[in-house]
C-alpha cells in the first residue's frame, strides 16, 4: 500500500472547520489568549451566514480591537473613543437596509462614551451593540475601567480597587437593559467552546433582530478575558474570570423580544 | 420665478440645507442658533425631500453623527454656537483625519468660556487655525448676510466633497438673529444611493460585491505611514490654498487705507467707509469671504499698490489681524479695533479707531 500524504487528506468531503472569508488573513494583533479575537470571528461568521457580507457596516472603538477594521473584512469606519454609537446612529438612520454594528470595550462603552451609549439604545436604534467587558483598560497597558471588580489590582488602582474612593463597577448592561428603546440585551462568554455556541447563538439574534426591523437595540455583552492586563497566564485569566467576573457579571439572557427576564 | 422671503439668517441656512438636498442634519440645541434646528423639524423635510433630522444628545454626539453619516458619502449638517463648537474639535481632527466631508456652522457668541449670548467673532482662531489636534485645516466661509447664509450652505457642500473635508460656515448671533429678504435657490435633488456609489467610491455603505472593503480611520501605528497620511492631507490644503480664496473688495481701487473686515464686522465698516470718504479720507474694504484659505495675495497686491495701512476690523480682542500681518511683513502700518465679549462696534468707533491707530498714527 502506498503512504497517505497530506494532499490526500485535503479533500472537500473531510472538511470539519473553514475560517469564514469575512475574517481578513492579517495576522490579530491581540495577545494570544485574548477574547477580542473569538468575538471578532463569531460576529463575522454571523454575518456571512446571514449572507450580509455587502450590506454591512461596522464601527470600531478606541480600545485593544481599534484595529478590528484589519481584521473584520467588511466596510467599517473607526470612531473616536467611546463615540461609536452615535457614528453608528447616523449610518443606520441614513441606510435604514442596511446593518450597523458597534465593537466596544468597557472603557469606551461604559465610561468615555456613556453619553452615546444610553442615548443609542435609550432612542431605541435598530443597529446592534458588541461590548467586551474585559474589567480593564487593555489598550493603554492596564488601568481601572468603569467595570473594575472591588479589590481588583490595575495599574491605576494598584493596591486594588477602593470602592469608596474609585466608585463601584458599572453594570451598564443591566442599566441599558431597564431602557424601553433597548430590544435584547445579554451576557455571554467566549472562554470554552460551549460558551462560544452560546455566545454565536446570541450574537446571531442580535443581528437577527436588526434584519427583522425589531423595534429597538440589541445588545450583547461578552464578558472577556484580559490576560496581559490582569498579569496572567491565559488559562489562569479564564480560571479567575469564572471564579471572579461570572459572579458579578451574571451570564444569560437580561431582556429577550422587549422584555426584562423574572430573575 | 426666484422665491423672495424674509427670514433669520438661521432660518435660511436650514432652508438651504433642505433645498441643497442635505440627507442629514444632526443638532444640540444652544443660543443664538437653535432656530436652525426648530425651522427643521417644523419643516418636516423628510416629506420634502426625505431628509432626516435627530436632535442628538450632545455636540459631542452630533458631530459623531455627522462623522458616521459623511463617511457613507451622505451629505450630512450641523450647526450650533462657540460652547458647542468647542465641543465638537475632536470630531473634527478625526474627520480632517480620515477625510470626512461635512459642514458645520459656529453662529459665534461672546467668549471665553458661557460668554453670553450675543455676537462675536471670537473663534476665529479655532476656526482658521485647526481647532482641534494635529496638522490640519478647514476651509472657513464666513457669510456677511442672510442672503449669504442660505447661498454658501451648497458651496460648502461642493467644497466638503470635492476635498474630502469638513467645512466651516462662521457667521455670528448678528446674523443668525437678523431678518432679510432672502432669495432663495431652487430645490436641489438628493442624491439616491446608487450616484453616492458611483461619485464616491470611498464611501464605507456596504461593500460592494467582489471588491475590497473601504475602511474610514485617523490611526497610522506606524510614523512613517502617519507622515505620509499627513503629507497628503498638506498637499490638499495648499491645493485648496491656490484655488479657493474668496473675497470682495469694495472702494478699494483709490483706497489709501484698507479695513480688513469679516461677516457682521464687515456690515459694519461699509458705513464706516462712507463716514471717512464724506470727511475725504479714501478708504477701501477688503472682506475675506473664505478665512480660510486666508485672501493673502489681494492683501499683497494692495501692500504693493502702496496702501499705507490696514485696520483689522473684528468683533474680537485681535485674531485675524495676526494674518493681515504675516501677509504685510511690517511693509505697512497693521493695527486691529474691535468690541467683544458680545459688544458689537458702530461705524462712529470704527472711524475714530481708523483716524488714531491708521490715518494720523
Ligand atoms: C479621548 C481619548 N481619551 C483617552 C484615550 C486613551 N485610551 C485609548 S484606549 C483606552 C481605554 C480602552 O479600554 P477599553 O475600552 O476597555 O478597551 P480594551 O483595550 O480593554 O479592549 C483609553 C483610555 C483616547 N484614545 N482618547
Ligand atoms: S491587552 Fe488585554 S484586551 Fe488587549 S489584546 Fe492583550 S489581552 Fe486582549
Ligand atoms: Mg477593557
Amino acid at each position: 500500500m502506498s503512504e497517505i500524504t497530506i494532499q490526500d487528506i485535503i479533500k472537500p468531503e473531510n472538511l470539519v472547520y473553514e475560517k469564514t472569508k469575512l475574517m481578513t488573513d492579517n495576522a490579530l494583533s491581540y495577545c494570544p489568549g485574548c477574547g477580542h479575537g473569538t468575538a471578532h470571528r463569531l460576529i463575522m461568521e454571523v454575518i456571512e451566514e446571514l449572507g450580509q457580507e455587502n450590506d454591512t457596516i461596522g464601527v470600531a472603538p478606541v480600545g485593544c480591537s481599534v484595529l478590528a477594521y484589519e481584521f473584520m473584512n467588511v466596510d467599517m469606519q473607526e470612531a473616536a473613543h467611546g463615540r461609536a454609537p452615535a457614528v453608528a446612529t447616523a449610518i443606520k438612520r441614513l441606510w435604514p437596509g442596511k446593518v450597523v454594528y458597534t465593537y466596544q470595550g468597557d472603557g469606551d462603552l461604559a465610561a468615555i462614551g456613556t453619553a452615546e451609549t444610553i442615548h443609542a439604545c435609550n432612542r431605541g436604534e435598530n443597529i446592534v451593540i458588541i461590548f467586551i467587558n474585559n474589567g480593564i483598560y487593555g489598550m493603554t497597558g492596564g488601568q481601572m475601567a468603569p467595570t473594575t471588580l472591588p479589590g481588583m489590582k490595575t495599574s491605576t488602582s494598584p493596591y486594588g480597587r477602593d470602592v469608596q474612593s474609585m466608585g463601584n463597577p458599572l453594570k451598564i448592561t443591566e442599566l441599558v437593559s431597564a431602557l424601553p428603546g433597548t430590544y435584547y440585551v445579554t451576557r455571554q462568554s467566549v472562554h470554552t467552546p460551549a460558551a462560544v455556541r452560546k455566545a454565536k447563538r446570541a450574537i446571531k439574534k442580535a443581528f437577527q433582530n436588526q434584519l427583522d426591523c425589531k423595534p429597538g437595540l440589541s445588545f450583547v455583552e461578552i464578558v472577556s478575558n484580559c490576560n496581559s492586563g490582569w498579569k496572567m497566564e491565559p488559562v489562569q485569566s479564564n480560571i479567575w474570570m469564572e471564579e471572579n467576573m461570572f459572579p458579578f457579571y451574571e451570564l444569560g439572557d437580561i431582556k429577550v423580544d422587549g422584555s426584562l427576564l423574572a430573575k | 420665478m426666484a422665491e423672495l422671503r424674509l427670514m433669520k439668517g438661521n432660518e435660511a441656512l436650514a432652508e438651504a440645507a433642505i433645498r441643497t438636498g442635505v440627507d442629514g442634519y444632526f443638532g444640540y440645541p444652544i443660543t443664538p442658533q437653535s432656530e436652525v434646528i426648530e425651522y427643521l423639524m417644523a419643516e418636516k423635510p423628510f416629506e420634502r425631500t426625505g431628509m432626516i433630522v435627530l436632535q442628538a444628545e450632545s455636540e459631542v454626539a452630533s458631530i459623531n453623527m455627522l462623522y458616521g453619516g459623511g463617511g457613507t458619502g451622505k451629505k450630512v449638517m450641523t450647526s450650533s454656537s462657540s460652547p458647542g463648537i468647542s465641543l465638537m474639535q475632536e470630531g473634527l481632527s478625526y474627520m480632517a483625519g480620515a477625510e470626512i466631508p461635512c459642514v458645520v456652522a459656529n453662529i459665534v457668541r461672546g467668549g471665553p468660556g458661557l460668554g453670553d449670548i450675543q455676537p462675536a467673532q471670537s473663534d476665529y482662531f479655532q476656526a482658521v487655525k485647526g481647532g482641534g489636534h494635529g496638522d490640519y485645516h478647514l476651509p472657513v466661509l464666513a457669510p456677511a448676510s442672510v442672503q449669504e447664509m442660505s447661498d454658501f450652505v451648497p458651496v460648502a457642500f461642493d467644497l466638503a466633497f470635492k476635498y474630502r473635508t469638513p467645512v466651516l460656515i462662521i457667521s455670528d448671533g448678528l446674523i443668525g438673529q437678523m431678518m432679510e429678504k432672502v432669495e432663495l435657490f431652487e430645490q436641489m435633488p438628493r442624491l439616491t444611493d446608487e450616484e453616492i456609489n458611483e461619485r464616491y467610491p470611498w464611501a464605507t455603505n456596504g461593500k460592494p460585491a467582489g471588491e475590497e472593503r473601504r475602511i474610514l480611520t485617523s490611526l497610522y501605528l506606524d510614523p512613517h505611514k502617519l507622515e505620509k497620511n499627513n503629507f497628503k492631507l498638506q498637499e490638499k490644503y495648499r491645493n485648496i490654498e491656490a484655488d479657493e480664496v474668496n473675497y470682495e473688495l469694495i472702494d478699494c481701487d483709490d483706497a489709501e487705507y484698507i479695513i480688513v473686515a469679516y461677516g457682521s464686522s464687515s456690515r459694519i465698516s461699509q458705513k464706516t467707509i462712507k463716514l471717512a470718504r464724506a470727511e475725504g479720507i479714501k478708504v477701501g474694504l477688503l472682506r475675506p469671504i473664505t478665512l480660510w484659505p486666508f485672501p493673502k495675495n489681494p492683501i499683497d497686491d494692495l501692500v504693493k499698490k502702496g496702501v499705507k495701512g490696514f485696520l483689522s476690523v473684528e468683533m474680537s480682542a485681535g485674531q485675524m489681524v495676526e494674518d493681515v500681518r504675516l501677509t504685510v511683513r511690517e511693509r505697512t502700518k497693521v493695527e486691529h479695533f474691535g468690541r467683544y465679549g458680545g459688544v458689537i462696534h458702530s461705524p462712529e468707533e470704527v472711524l475714530e479707531a481708523l483716524k488714531t491707530k491708521i490715518v494720523g498714527g
